[in-house]
């Protein structure tokens, strides 16, 4: 099993998810910059956190034209494992490989804090060892991760059961003050319409070790390890 | 000596006394011309030369078993062991921050992680500590800044895990905006910025030369006036993307062949970057501004030498090397442009193509500005404490840590340090918000501690004492985590030095220091002094050294927190409660007062104190520690119970005959830690402070959802944390 970390001039979660799957998981890792179209053969490719290319314009929007993407697009149109955490979030929205758009938080701040996200969606290539319900905390660390789309994206993104994580309190009731930037219907993270490319605020790859105060981001990376075992491959 | 026209507006303009250019044209045997006199003005200036307070640093220590590198770098170095160094220093970017405090904060956090990256070292953390007039009338200061310090920071992927933040009247004109940047770097791999042997070449790497932050390091070196906002082209403006490209390349550029050394560009620029390079290897550089990539059209040598544009490092590579390193640069995308290079003559030679326009030595440059010794006169500071005017203590003790708690000085920082990104970097082992944070170091069981402390109302009470207190409290924060204190940063923010009670300030506090430093045996390897921090909204602000301090857990596993961590521990407060309020959060807030004398302080007890909570921790003796500082023992006490989201029932608090019972609860007695242990290690931790012969009192338990001394105090913990979390907001 591959990790493919991608590395925009910018990015710095980069080294965090490389950390986490070379030395939690144990998995291979290979770095793919911006600039080539090579996947090298990854099973999965993240998108980290950053400030790709400054996030001058707008967040992820000049990150999408970059080489890299192109190949990301077309790996993730024949099923491959797209996974877009924060800025990469950001950039597979822009990039249309998601739905909607991640605009200002509503305090209009920047906010780094633990948040818990109730799981809607076990049957997600990213999601198979949560269950339905299953709350997990997980950290966030942005200025723009307020999640919104128009009525009828939002509605078929509802009926799809495309809404994999919501930002609720630990109980996992969805309210307004677990919700830490406004986002719509406390959207933390969705997948598109085939389930394989997934986009969320929140970073799992920093909360993998007890050290760094818990654990459940590793359940993410392990459904990704054992759902590639049947995925497709670059 | 011929007489000399001295131009007095041109001088003004550079920021030299007519003694100073006497000294100039003797040195030189000429008159300087306009370039070499504006190179000679930043280089002289305060800011870059230290020509008021270097007979004073020159008390400090800075020689230690794990120094690597001391002052004199663009940053100090300690060996933590296990093949690593650390890597750190803090500098003021002060009266940028007063005129424009977005950007001026974010330079300032720009300015500091290029210091740390020129060593060859990631940054790993930031830390930022802040000083503003009250709320709200200095909010503008507040958020700006704020926003300017997680602005650059969080762009650079670089976590601010650390910080302080105080509010003062003396602080409404000039906020303090001090930042610490920490990295680390494989001892053998440790930069230093000497340009070598004459053929080497100098590359400027980054960001294209413009207009701004021209006459900054004058600027820094002057009090804020009304024509402060007019001086507002001389701040700069920041791109973290830009640095963050800069950062991965100087990564690997420093461990490669044919890369001599890494220089920042900041204060004064690249007059200052050549020089000093130059100047730590005994040796001349020649350059052309012609070959220096310029943002603007039409700019002069003088402006080109002088700009202060952010984002820019000098590259020194051996000659022939360039080709090879370029692909480095291309990667990045950075421009680098070959602009002079390394002689072997002793001056700095500046060309603007064919045309040669300044020639000067790099040692009159550098250490050439003529130390001036200023006259100091004792400030007798505010009056001391009458107890007899104050009154009998008040009844409602649980009011009085409620109203403590929701001040703006004792506050929950979380609305500063929830903009900060904290956690970047998977190292963040004990985040922003208890007495110090702790980083894990790769590949080791090391844990990293930071911290940065000030308290510039216990320096105007008595700025010895006060420098002292600045210095233990940061020991102390550190040992609450249970780290032992390595080594120390400082920043030394004082008002005009040329009025002798500001002098007098400055030289006891960096004595104060000094025998802090020695008795707690950490070396100080790196500073930044800011003089001139007037206004005329507040005068002078308070003497405010500002100390950061880094100290080392063998084991991270042995850390500990400050919140109480469990029900039925007992609470208990290390070290003694002496019957004194003076300069207290307390007397402020509950009083109005600020009066001394500052807290006693006794340094063979703070070291003692530490001992024996750092010995408890290695054995397992505690369950939590923290500091008590600001507020006191109920304040503290509270903090542990806010923290750890419990309670604590404790005995009535008895006091010495005579003794005040406000004394007792809100008095700043140094040398103390409230701290909690499972019943069954009381015993060895009983006998553990009788062996390192430091009080230990019991006070009572944890439980409960309320903070209760029998009989004296009672608050419910809902209605303390609601008060602690909404001061600041």
């Amino acid at each position: 099993m591959r990790f493919g970390v991608v590395v925009f001039p910018g990015t710095w979660s980069d080294r965090d998810c490389g950390h986490v799957v070379r030395d939690v998981l144990g998995a291979d890792l290979v770095y793919l910059w911006h600039k080539d179209r090579d996947l090298r053969g990854a099973d999965c490719v993240i998108l980290p956190g950053g400030f790709s290319y400054g996030d001058y314009l707008r967040a992820g929007a000049i990150a999408r034209f970059s080489p890299v993407m192109e190949t990301v697009a077309e790996f993730a149109a024949r099923g491959g494992l797209v996974w877009g955490i924060c800025n990469g979030f950001q950039v597979l929205c822009e990039a249309g490989l998601l739905p909607g758009a991640l605009v200002r938080n509503d305090c209009l701040e920047f906010r780094c804090e633990w948040t818990h996200l109730r799981c809607e969606r076990e049957a997600t290539p990213f999601t198979g060892c949560l269950g339905r319900g299953q709350v997990v905390r997980v950290p966030i660390a942005h200025g723009e991760g307020n999640y919104v789309a128009d009525p009828a994206t939002l509605d078929a993104l509802e009926r799809r059961g495309q809404v994999v994580f919501r930002y609720c309190d630990a109980a996992g009731t969805t309210t307004r003050v677990a919700n830490p930037n406004g986002s719509h219907a406390n959207i933390a993270g969705i997948v598109n319409e085939r389930g394989n490319v997934l986009g969320m605020m929140p970073h799992p790859e920093r909360c993998a070790e007890a050290e760094l105060g818990g654990t459940d981001g590793l359940l993410l990376f392990r459904s990704v390890l054992e759902a590639a075992a049947g995925a497709v491959r670059a | 000596m011929s007489p000399i026209a001295v131009d007095e507006r041109k001088l003004r303009e550079v920021a030299l006394t007519a003694d100073e250019y006497l000294e100039i044209v003797e040195r030189l045997d000429r008159e300087p011309n306009e370039v070499e006199l504006g190179m000679l003005g930043v280089l002289w200036s305060e800011h870059c030369s230290y020509k008021t307070s270097r007979p004073l640093l020159r008390r400090l220590p800075t020689e230690g078993p794990r120094v690597l590198q001391g002052p004199g770098e663009n940053a100090g170095a300690l060996d933590i062991g296990e093949g690593w160094a650390v890597v750190f220093k803090v500098e003021s970017h002060n009266h940028p921050s007063a005129i424009e405090p977005y950007q001026g904060a974010a330079t300032g956090v720009g300015g500091i992680l290029r210091d740390v990256i020129a060593m060859g070292a990631r940054p790993v953390a930031l830390l930022d500590s802040l000083r503003f007039g009250p709320l709200p009338r200095s909010r503008r200061h507040f958020e700006g800044v704020v926003a300017g310090v997680g602005g650059y920071g969080n762009c650079m992927g670089i976590p601010t895990v650390g910080g302080e933040v105080y509010f003062e009247d003396c602080y409404a004109g000039n906020p303090l905006v001090n930042a610490m940047c920490v990295g680390l770097v494989r001892a053998d791999r440790l930069q230093r910025a000497r340009a070598g042997g004459a053929g080497n070449l100098l590359l400027l790497v980054g960001a294209q030369t413009g207009r701004d932050g021209i006459h900054g390091a004058s600027f820094a070196s002057l009090e804020l006036d009304g024509a402060a906002e007019e001086r507002r082209p001389a701040v700069q403006v920041g791109n973290p993307f830009l640095e963050k490209c800069l950062l991965e390349a100087c990564m690997e550029l420093a461990p490669r062949p044919g890369v001599v050394a890494i220089q920042d560009l900041g204060a004064a620029g690249l007059t200052s970057a050549v020089a000093e390079s130059a100047a730590r290897s005994g040796a001349g550089a020649r350059l052309d501004v012609a070959a220096v990539p310029r943002r603007e059209r039409g700019m002069t040598p003088y402006e080109v030498m002088l700009s202060e544009s952010q984002e820019r490092m000098l590259v020194v590579v051996e000659p022939g090397r360039q080709a090879e390193l370029a692909e480095v640069f291309a990667k990045w995308d950075l421009e680098a442009s070959v602009i002079g290079e390394v002689t072997d003559d002793g001056l700095l030679v500046v060309a603007d193509g064919d045309d040669e326009v300044a020639r000067l030595p790099v040692e009159l440059l550098t250490d050439g500005a003529p130390v001036r010794l200023l006259e100091a006169r004792p400030d007798p500071g505010p009056p001391e404490l009458d107890l007899d005017r104050l009154g009998p203590a008040p009844a409602d003790l649980g009011a009085v840590v409620l109203r403590l708690l929701g001040s703006p000085n004792l506050g929950s920082r979380r609305p500063v340090f929830r903009r900060y990104d904290h956690m970047v970097g998977d190292a963040t082992v004990v985040p922003p918000g208890g007495d110090a944070a702790v980083l894990r170091v790769p590949g080791s069981r090391l844990g990293l501690a930071l911290t940065i402390d000030g308290n510039g109302r216990y320096c105007r009470l008595d700025p010895f004492v006060g420098a002292q207190i600045a210095v233990a409290e940061a020991a102390r924060n550190l040992a609450a985590v249970g780290a032992r204190p390595l080594g120390v940063t400082d920043c030394l923010n004082f008002g005009n030095p040329e009025r002798p009670e500001v002098y007098w300030q400055l030289q006891r506090a960096v004595d104060g220091i000094a025998v802090a430093c020695r008795a707690l045996g950490v070396p100080v390897v790196s500073g930044n002094v800011s003089l001139y921090n007037e206004s005329e909204l507040g005068g002078s602000i308070d003497p405010t050294p500002v100390i950061g301090m880094i100290g080392l857990l063998p084991d991270r596993d042995r850390r500990l927190a400050a919140g109480f961590a469990a029900d039925g521990d007992a609470v208990l407060v290390v070290g003694k409660t002496c019957n004194e309020m003076g300069g207290s959060e307390y007397l402020k807030v509950v009083h109005g007062e600020v009066a001394g004398p500052a807290p006693a302080l006794d340094l063979a007890a703070e070291r003692a104190a530490n001992e024996l909570v750092l010995a408890a921790a290695a054995d397992g003796l505690l369950r939590s520690a923290h500091d008590v500082a600001e507020g006191g023992l109920l304040a503290a006490l509270a903090e542990s119970c806010l923290l750890g989201g419990r309670g604590a029932r404790c005995d009535a608090l008895r006091t010495d005959q005579g003794g005040r019972l406000d004394a007792a609860f809100f008095g700043e007695s140094q040398g103390r830690f409230v701290v909690s242990a499972a019943p069954a290690a009381l015993t060895a931790l009983r006998q553990l402070a009788g062996v390192h012969d430091v009080e230990l009192t019991l006070l009572g338990r944890t439980g409960g959802d309320r903070v209760v001394f029998e009989g004296q105090v009672d608050v419910g913990l809902p209605e303390l944390r609601k008060a602690w979390e909404e001061a600041l907001l």
